[in-house]
C-alpha cells in the first residue's frame, strides 16, 4: 500500500486537465463563431451612410483590423486575468457583466441552498415509500413541473402571488441601494420559479438512482440481516447512488448560472443573462463572448466537480487493492 | 456423516408446514411453492436439492419470513421457536433476522455492500440487535475469521469487499451469518459461483463451523455431490413440491423417485470410450506458439494445441485461465500477438474481417448463455434461417425444410420454429444455439461453457445429443469448460490451462489416471465426489 501513488490522484488530475482542454476548445469555438456573425458593429454604430474610410478607422480603433488568431490570443489572455478586454462601447467588459454576474450567482446560490437538500430529501422519501401515495404525489407533481415551460410557471406564480394575492412584487429589479432584506424579498418569486423547475428534475433522478441500487443483492442481504427500511435506504443504498445524484445536481446548478435567461427576462432581474441579451441586441461582441465563456465554464466546472465526487465516492477507486 | 446429539429429543428450530407461495409471472399469480413441509432439529443440516426454478430459494427466504417482491404466501406457516413468521407484522419479523435465522447468499461479491468495510457489515447486526458492544462484536468476528481460516484475521475486517477474493468473501459472509450465534442458517447455493478449487475451501469452512457451533442449516444447492458432503438429510424439490425426502445415505444409495434418480444422470453417464474419435484424422486446427495480451496483461502465453477431425478436445481451467481468450483468438475476434493458427495446414487470417466467408462457415461458436446469444425479438425460424441464407444461399421452401431438419437434429419439434427465445427453457434455448451453429455445416464448433448454466439433467441430455451429432456429422468440438464431470463424459483429449499457459495435454483416459501434473491433481481433487465422506477424506488428509 505504501509508496504506490493512489490512482485516484492521477484520475482526478486527468479529469481536471480534460476540463481545461474542453474550456479551451469551447473558447475557440465561441470566439470564431461570434466573429463569423454577419453584420459589422462599426457599420451598425455608424449607420448606413458611413463612408468606408470611417468604418475602417473605427475598426482600427477597436482592434478589429488585426488577424483573428491574434485577437483570440489577446482575448484569451485577458479572460484568464478576469478582464475580458473592452466592450465596443468603450467600457471594460468586466464592469458591464461583473455586477450582474454577482446577481446571477446570488440568485443561483439561494436557489441551490434550498433546492439541493430538498430535492435529495424528497427523492429519498419517494424511494423509501415507493408506490405509496406520498411517492405518487411527489412523482406526479414533479412530472407536471417538468412538463411546463419555465416562463409559464413564472407567469402563473406571478399571477397568483403578485397579481391576485398581492403578496410579492412581480418585478425583481434589485439595485445596489436596496437593503439585503429588500433584495431577498424581491427575489422570492424568481427563486420559487427556479425551484419548481430544477427540483422536479433532481427529485426524479435521485429517486431513480436510489431505486436502481435497491434491486441489488446487497440491499436484499441488508433486509435479510434484519436492517430497518430507513437504514437500508440511508446506509446501504444512498452511498452507492451518490455518483448519479451528483451528476444531475451538477447539471442543474450549471443551469442556474447559464440557463436562467428566460426567468431573468420575465422578472426583469438584472442578471448576466440580461446583459447577454442586451449585448446581442447591440452587437457588442466582446460582451457576448465573455458571457458565453462564463456559461460554458460553469457547465464544465460543475460537471467536473460531479465527476470528481463520483470518483471519490467509489470505494474501488478510493481504496485500491 | 456425523451424528447429531439425540435429534429426536429437542424441539425443532424451524417448522415449515404446508407452505404455499404464489409467484407473479406476466401479471398472473401462480403457485411456485406447493404445500412444502420441513422441520429441522438443532444442529441438523438439511440439503434442499433441485433444479433452478424449483422454488429452493423461495423456500429458503421464507425460512426468514422474507418474500421477494412478486411473491406472496397464500397458506401455511413458518414457525421459529413457536412463532409463526408469516402471521406477524414485518416489524416483528425483522428483529429475528440475523439473530435467530441468518442467511448466506449465493454471490458474496454481490451481497456485500461495496461502500462499507467488511467489519462494519459483519458486526452491525450484533451491535444493533444482538445486544453486543462494538468491541465484543469485533472480537467475536475476529474469532470467526480464525475459525473460517481467513488470512490476517486481525485486520481482515478493515478491508472493503473488492479487496478480498471471492472465496474469502464467501467465508466472510458465513462469519456474518454466525455473528449472533443463530440457531438456523440458510445457505443459498453458497459455492455455486466459485471455482472448484475455491469451492472446496469454502465447503470445508462451512462444514467446520456448522459442526463447531452446532447450528442447524438448510443447505440449498443443485449439486447433489455438494449436499453429500454437508447434509444429514436431503429433500428433493421439483416444481415447488418435495418429491422425496430422507436420510442422506438413503437418498444417495437408494433414490426412489424417478426424478431423484435422474439427478444422477450426468454422473451415471458413461461413455463407450472404445470408439475414440479423431484417430488418424489429421489435424483440422493447429495452434502454434500463440500468445495474446490485453494491454500489459498476458492472457495467453505460447499456446500449442491441435484439434483433429471429428474429435472433441476439452479445454479445462479455472476462470481467468485464458480458455475463452483462446476461443476468441481461434474465431478471429481477437488478434494474437505472436504465433499462428493453421487450418488444414494453411495459416488462417488473424482478423475475422479478413477471413473469407467459407472459412467463417467452417468455424462456429456457441456461447455459455443462450439468453444473451439469441436475439429475443426474432423467431427461432429466423435465428436458424439466417446462417442458412448467409452461408448456403438457401431461400424459401428449401430453407424452411432445412430449418425443420436442424430443429429435428437438436431434438426440437417443428412447432418451435415460430416461437421467440423468451418462450423457451434454458435447455431448449441452448439447443437452438446449437442448431444455429450446425446450420453453417461447420467442421469445428467452439463450445464455450455451453452447459454450465444448465441443470444437471438437461446438461446430460445436451451432451449426449452433441456426441450423437458428432457421430453422424463428423464435426470436431473444442469444448471449453471448468467442469471435470463434463470432460469425463465428452472429451477425447483434455488440455489443462492455468494463467494463460497449457500445463497438461493428454487423452481422456490417461488424464484421469494418475500420476497427474500438480495443478491437474488439485483440480481433480477439488471436484466433489458423489460418495459421502469425500470431504471428510480431504479434511483428514490435510490434518496429517
Amino acid at each position: 500500500m505504501t509508496g504506490k501513488p493512489n490512482p485516484l490522484f492521477s484520475m482526478i488530475l486527468g479529469r481536471i486537465g480534460l476540463g481545461l482542454v474542453s474550456i479551451l476548445i469551447v473558447s475557440l469555438v465561441i470566439f470564431s463563431t461570434v466573429s463569423l456573425l454577419p453584420g459589422s458593429y462599426a457599420a451598425a454604430i455608424l449607420g448606413q451612410n458611413a463612408t468606408p474610410e470611417a468604418v475602417a478607422a473605427f475598426e482600427e480603433r477597436l482592434g478589429l483590423d488585426q488577424p483573428w488568431f491574434w485577437r483570440y490570443l489577446q482575448w484569451l489572455g485577458s479572460a484568464v486575468r478576469g478582464e475580458f478586454g473592452l466592450s465596443f462601447s468603450g467600457r471594460p467588459v468586466i464592469d458591464i457583466i461583473g455586477p450582474r454576474l454577482v446577481n446571477t450567482v446570488l440568485l443561483a446560490s439561494i436557489t441551490a441552498v434550498i433546492a439541493v437538500p430538498l430535492a435529495v430529501t424528497l427523492g429519498i422519501i419517494c424511494a423509501r415509500y415507493r408506490g405509496r401515495p406520498i411517492d405518487r404525489l411527489i412523482s406526479t407533481s414533479s412530472l407536471a413541473a417538468i412538463s411546463f415551460p419555465e416562463f409559464f410557471i413564472a407567469y402563473v406564480l406571478m399571477m397568483i402571488l403578485a397579481v391576485q394575492l398581492q403578496l410579492l412584487p412581480s418585478m425583481a429589479g434589485i439595485r445596489d441601494g436596496m437593503s439585503f432584506g429588500e433584495q431577498l424579498y424581491r427575489m422570492i418569486l424568481p427563486v420559487l420559479t427556479l425551484l419548481m423547475v430544477i427540483l422536479a428534475h433532481m427529485v426524479r433522478n435521485t429517486r431513480a438512482a436510489i431505486l436502481s441500487v435497491m434491486s441489488s443483492a446487497y440491499v436484499e442481504m441488508a433486509r435479510l440481516k434484519g436492517e430497518s427500511e430507513d437504514r437500508v435506504i440511508m446506509y446501504h443504498a444512498l452511498p452507492n447512488a451518490i455518483g448519479p445524484i451528483a451528476s444531475v445536481v451538477a447539471l442543474n446548478l450549471a443551469y442556474l448560472i447559464a440557463g436562467v435567461v428566460v426567468i431573468e427576462v420575465v422578472f426583469v432581474y438584472p442578471g448576466v443573462g440580461q446583459s447577454m441579451i442586451d449585448a446581442v441586441r447591440n452587437r457588442d461582441v466582446p460582451v457576448i463572448q465573455a458571457c458565453a465563456l462564463i456559461f460554458a465554464t460553469a457547465y464544465i466546472g460543475f460537471n467536473l466537480i460531479a465527476d470528481v465526487i463520483s470518483i471519490v465516492s467509489n470505494p474501488r477507486l478510493l481504496h485500491p487493492r | 456423516m456425523h451424528d447429531t446429539a439425540n435429534p429426536e429429543a429437542a424441539a425443532p428450530v424451524i417448522e415449515i408446514r404446508d407452505l404455499w407461495i404464489d409467484g407473479k409471472l406476466n401479471e398472473t399469480w401462480a403457485p411456485i411453492v406447493k404445500g412444502v413441509s420441513l422441520s429441522l432439529r438443532p444442529g441438523e443440516v438439511l440439503g434442499l436439492v433441485g433444479e433452478s426454478g424449483a422454488g429452493k430459494s423461495t423456500i429458503g427466504l421464507a425460512a426468514l419470513g422474507y418474500l421477494r417482491s412478486g411473491a406472496r404466501a397464500t397458506a401455511g406457516s413458518v414457525r421459529i421457536d413457536g412463532t409463526d413468521l408469516l402471521s406477524i407484522p414485518e416489524a416483528d419479523r425483522r428483529p429475528m433476522r440475523g439473530t435467530r435465522v441468518a442467511y448466506v447468499a449465493q454471490s458474496a461479491q454481490a451481497a456485500f455492500n461495496p461502500a462499507h468495510r467488511l467489519m462494519e457489515q459483519i458486526t452491525t447486526v450484533a451491535v444493533k440487535r444482538g445486544g453486543m458492544r462494538r468491541e465484543e462484536a469485533q472480537k467475536r468476528a475476529v474469532d470467526l475469521f480464525v475459525a473460517l481460516q481467513l488470512p490476517e484475521p486481525n485486520t481482515f475486517g478493515e478491508r472493503y469487499p473488492h479487496q478480498v477474493s471471492g472465496g474469502q468473501l464467501q467465508r466472510a459472509m458465513v462469519a456474518m451469518a454466525l455473528i449472533c450465534n443463530p440457531s438456523l442458517i440458510v445457505f443459498d447455493e453458497p459455492t455455486t459461483a466459485l471455482d472448484v478449487t475455491t469451492q472446496v475451501e469454502v465447503l470445508i469452512a462451512i462444514r467446520k463451523v456448522i459442526e463447531d457451533f452446532g447450528v442447524a442449516a438448510i443447505y440449498i444447492t443443485h449439486d447433489l455431490a455438494v449436499v453429500a458432503q454437508i447434509a444429514h438429510r436431503v429433500a428433493v424439490l421439483r416444481f415447488g413440491e418435495i418429491i422425496e425426502e430422507g436420510a442422506l445415505d438413503r437418498i444417495l444409495n437408494d433414490p426412489r423417485h424417478p426424478y431423484t434418480q435422474s439427478l444422477w444422470a450426468l454422473h451415471d453417464m458413461t461413455l463407450d470410450k472404445s470408439d475414440q474419435h479423431g484417430q488418424g484424422g489429421g489435424a483440422l486446427l493447429s495452434i502454434e506458439s500463440v500468445s495474446a495480451r490485453y494491454g500489459d496483461f498476458a492472457a495467453l502465453t505460447d499456446v500449442n494445441l491441435q484439434v483433429e477431425k471429428g474429435a472433441t478436445v476439452a479445454l479445462v481451467g479455472e476462470s481467468g485461465s485464458g480458455k475463452s481468450t483462446l476461443g476468441r483468438v481461434i474465431t478471429g475476434l481477437m488478434e494474437p500477438s505472436e504465433g499462428q493458427i493453421l487450418w488444414d495446414g494453411k495459416p488462417l487470417a488473424t482478423k475475422v474481417q479478413r477471413r473469407p466467408l467459407e472459412t467463417l462457415r467452417r468455424i462456429q461458436i456457441i456461447y455459455q448463455s443462450a439468453d444473451t446469444a439469441l436475439n429475443p425479438r426474432t423467431t427461432i425460424r429466423k435465428i436458424i434461417g439466417r446462417p442458412l441464407k448467409l452461408y448456403h444461399g438457401l431461400r424459401g421452401k428449401a430453407r424452411e425444410a432445412r430449418v425443420t431438419e436442424l430443429l429435428k437434429m437438436v431434438e426440437l419439434s417443428e412447432a418451435f420454429a415460430d416461437r421467440y427465445p423468451g418462450q423457451l427453457s434454458g435447455g431448449q434455448k441452448q439447443r437452438v444455439a446449437i442448431a444455429r451453429a450446425l446450420a453453417a455445416n461447420p467442421e469445428l464448433i467452439i463450445c464455450d461453457e455451453i452447459t454450465s448454466s444448465l441443470d444437471k439433467v438437461v446438461q446430460a441430455e445436451v451432451l449426449r445429443m452433441l456426441l450423437d451429432l458428432q457421430d453422424r456429422l463428423g464435426v470436431s468440438y473444442l469444448f471449453i469448460t471448468h467442469d471435470i464431470e463434463v470432460v469425463r463424459v465428452i472429451a477425447d483429449r483434455v488440455v489443462v490451462m492455468q494463467n494463460g499457459r497449457i500445463v497438461e495435454q493428454d487423452d481422456t483416459a490417461s488424464f484421469f489416471a494418475p500420476p497427474h501434473e500438480p495443478y491437474t491433481e488439485k483440480l481433480l481433487a477439488s471436484v466433489p465426489d458423489m460418495a459421502g465422506g469425500w470431504l471428510d477424506a480431504i479434511i483428514a488428509q490435510r490434518a496429517v
